[in-house]
């Protein structure tokens, strides 16, 4: 490690002093991983593409300077400061002072005149420079500073292959955004999604894990029938998901990293909605074995199976509270789906959802006190948020044919699936509902998205 | 709601005038096909044809009750396959595009199953008869209006 002042401090997948090692390891792996998929797989590393389609300007106002670039080529490999600014505006909780409006561009600390910011009306500023230092090898280096203290709040300085300039970005921006509203950000994480391509006998579905801005997608399976939804192990490493490949409801459990997949449940009739246990060692799911939906619950360790509900009616969709102590699920027993709540050790079912046409899918933020989920009214299907407490719904897209809503780890952003001009489109929306985006593909239909848990981060330590 | 829903079907049968068999064989529970089908010959020769040349049924928003014609068309190709014990078939349930996918998954199954019912009261056993769904993932019709989703939301009968 070498540290350039007091306030920075290196963070590099070749060091093994600025974070715990086992998160290195993981580090080390994935690169080598994206870096092989990569290679078999040279397809488009940017298959969405983002368009914000509200924005708001009561976010605070942050300044993020172009970063120098210090390398032979004539372009940056990476617009590090484009992805940090993407990210911010993403989360609802930032503006962007325009370019236009900056009175200086400094890159270094000696450069920064606090004066010419106020003047910009930034609160906070951004600056940074990507050097290469090798081929394929890079240093980036970044400060954080508070406008009206005339303080930094945050630097350091990281040293990286090509391939992990994007997620040195997403983790700066995970740096900014914790400093400076007190919550972890959720940018360095991944998405896992199904795209349908081709039409008739060619169809394809895909399987495929990108970052949390779309970038750097990989396909993890590739199958001539529907896959539906993929979920996330609590540590990352794995996605159960349902298969229609043998022409019925399969579910497996894949790693992300080796490819290898399991069979977990291929019962009589349905074999539906796998959720991960907050431990990792249970899936909720919905099997009709017993001739109509119910949820059980598999424990993964032995492969044994807890019946949780019992009614005639659709049982579907459970979701684990971050407790693990409850599940929530769609139930249609009083004629419409709704949202009822059992305790995951089976007894009685609670109704959540009163109002509405069509609530269905609910999710857990990751604090326990929101569930997003899909709600209609006047048979378009929005997606919202349910405030636990005081049990307020609260729609936030104006979208009509929303699915699959996602909470991101730190409960900022809700991911969810809708369609754009007859198209399968992934759209995001703050669970404020003041930002929406919509992550654009160069082709095919995009749906059932789901969000990973915090996995990957490189913690410096300050 | 389920279970009302079949008793209504059913009595929706019975009021057509072809309630003997479908009653007697849903109390059972169960209906083996051994081809003692009271309900075969109903119809008009003209009008079986008709209804068998028909092999998907439809229903409404987040509905599996089969209604009008609906009904008809799965009692004709249950009598003729109550007439054909060795013909094996496959009741292939499907959604429109509203709604979560895999609420619709499970819509689609009690679609097909509805139609099973109404098949096993008239001898088409289970044994021989196979219910799949697909949910909202296979539409027949690509728009995103009524005209198209009234078209997926269905039931293939397929043998």
């Amino acid at each position: 490690m070498f540290i350039i002042s007091s306030k920075w401090q290196v963070a590099s997948n070749k060091s093994t002093t600025t974070a715990d090692s086992a998160s290195l390891k993981r580090l080390v792996l994935l690169l080598l991983l994206v870096t092989c998929n990569l290679l078999f797989a040279p397809a488009a590393r940017a298959v969405l593409t983002i368009e914000i389609t509200q924005s708001y300007d009561g976010g605070m106002p942050i300044a993020i300077v172009p970063f120098k670039w210090d390398g032979p080529a004539k372009q940056a490999p990476q617009d590090i400061a484009g992805i940090i600014e993407s990210d911010l505006l993403r989360s609802g909780r930032f503006n962007a002072v325009p370019k236009t409006n900056f009175v200086s561009q400094p890159h270094e600390h000696k450069d920064v005149v606090f004066k010419d910011w106020r003047i910009s009306k930034a609160e906070a500023l951004v600056i940074g420079t990507l050097r290469q230092i090798a081929p394929g090898r890079y240093i980036v280096e970044f400060r954080l500073y508070d406008v009206f203290k005339e303080t930094q709040l945050s630097g350091y300085m990281y040293i990286v292959e090509e391939d992990s300039l994007r997620r040195v970005a997403h983790q700066i921006s995970d740096l900014i955004y914790e400093k400076l509203t007190g919550e972890p950000g959720a940018f360095n994480t991944r998405i896992a999604y199904v795209v349908k391509e081709g039409a008739g006998k060619a169809i394809k579905y895909k399987l495929q894990v990108a970052d949390s801005d779309g970038y750097d997608a990989i396909t993890i399976l590739t199958s001539p029938e529907p896959i539906l939804s993929p979920a996330w192990s609590p540590d990352g490493t794995r996605l159960a998901y349902v298969s229609l490949e043998h022409r019925r409801s399969t579910i497996y459990i894949q790693s992300v990293a080796t490819g290898d997949r399991v069979k977990v449940a291929e019962h009589k009739g349905l074999n539906g909605a796998p959720a991960w246990s907050p431990d990792g060692s249970r899936l909720a799911l919905t099997l009709s074995r017993d001739g109509n939906p119910e949820i059980y619950v598999l424990r993964l360790a032995d492969n044994s199976l807890e019946r949780l509900t019992n009614h005639p009616a659709i049982d579907t969709e459970p979701a684990w509270s971050p407790d693990g102590r409850q599940i929530v699920f769609t139930s249609d027993r009083a004629g419409r789906p709704n949202i009822y709540r059992i305790n995951a050790d089976g007894g009685k079912v609670e109704r959540i959802t009163v109002d509405g046409e069509y609530n269905a899918r609910a999710s857990y933020s990751a604090d326990g006190t929101m569930l997003a989920l899909v709600s209609a009214k006047g048979g378009r299907f929005h997606t919202a948020v349910m405030h636990l407490k005081g049990s307020v719904l609260q729609l936030l897209t104006d979208t009509s044919l929303d699915e699959s809503p996602s909470f991101a780890p730190n409960g900022r952003i809700i991911l969810y699936a809708t369609s754009v001009q007859g198209r399968g489109v992934l759209a995001s929306v703050s669970s404020d509902g003041r930002v929406r985006q919509i992550l654009k593909s160069q082709d095919g239909d995009i749906r059932e998205p789901a969000w990973s848990p915090f996995n990957r981060q490189l913690q410096p330590k300050e | 709601m389920l279970k009302h829903k079949l008793l209504l079907s059913m009595l929706f049968a019975a009021l057509l005038g072809l309630g003997g068999c479908a009653t007697d064989t849903a109390t059972k529970g169960d209906g083996e096909g051994d081809g003692t089908t009271t309900g075969a010959g109903k119809f008009s020769p003209e009008r079986m044809k008709q209804l068998l040349a028909k092999r998907t049924v439809y229903f409404e928003f987040d509905s599996s009750t089969l209604v009008g014609e609906n009904l008809e068309v799965v009692q004709a190709h249950g009598q003729h396959l109550a007439a054909n014990a060795k013909t094996k078939v496959t009741f292939e349930g499907h959604a429109d595009e509203r709604g979560t996918r895999e609420y619709n998954l499970a819509l689609g199954e009690r679609r097909a199953q509805s139609v099973e019912r109404v098949m096993r009261a008239l001898g088409v056993g289970s044994d021989r008869a196979k219910v799949v769904s697909f949910g909202e993932e296979k539409p027949v019709a690509n728009g995103h209006d009524e005209s198209a989703w009234r078209l997926n939301r269905r039931v293939e009968i397929m043998y």
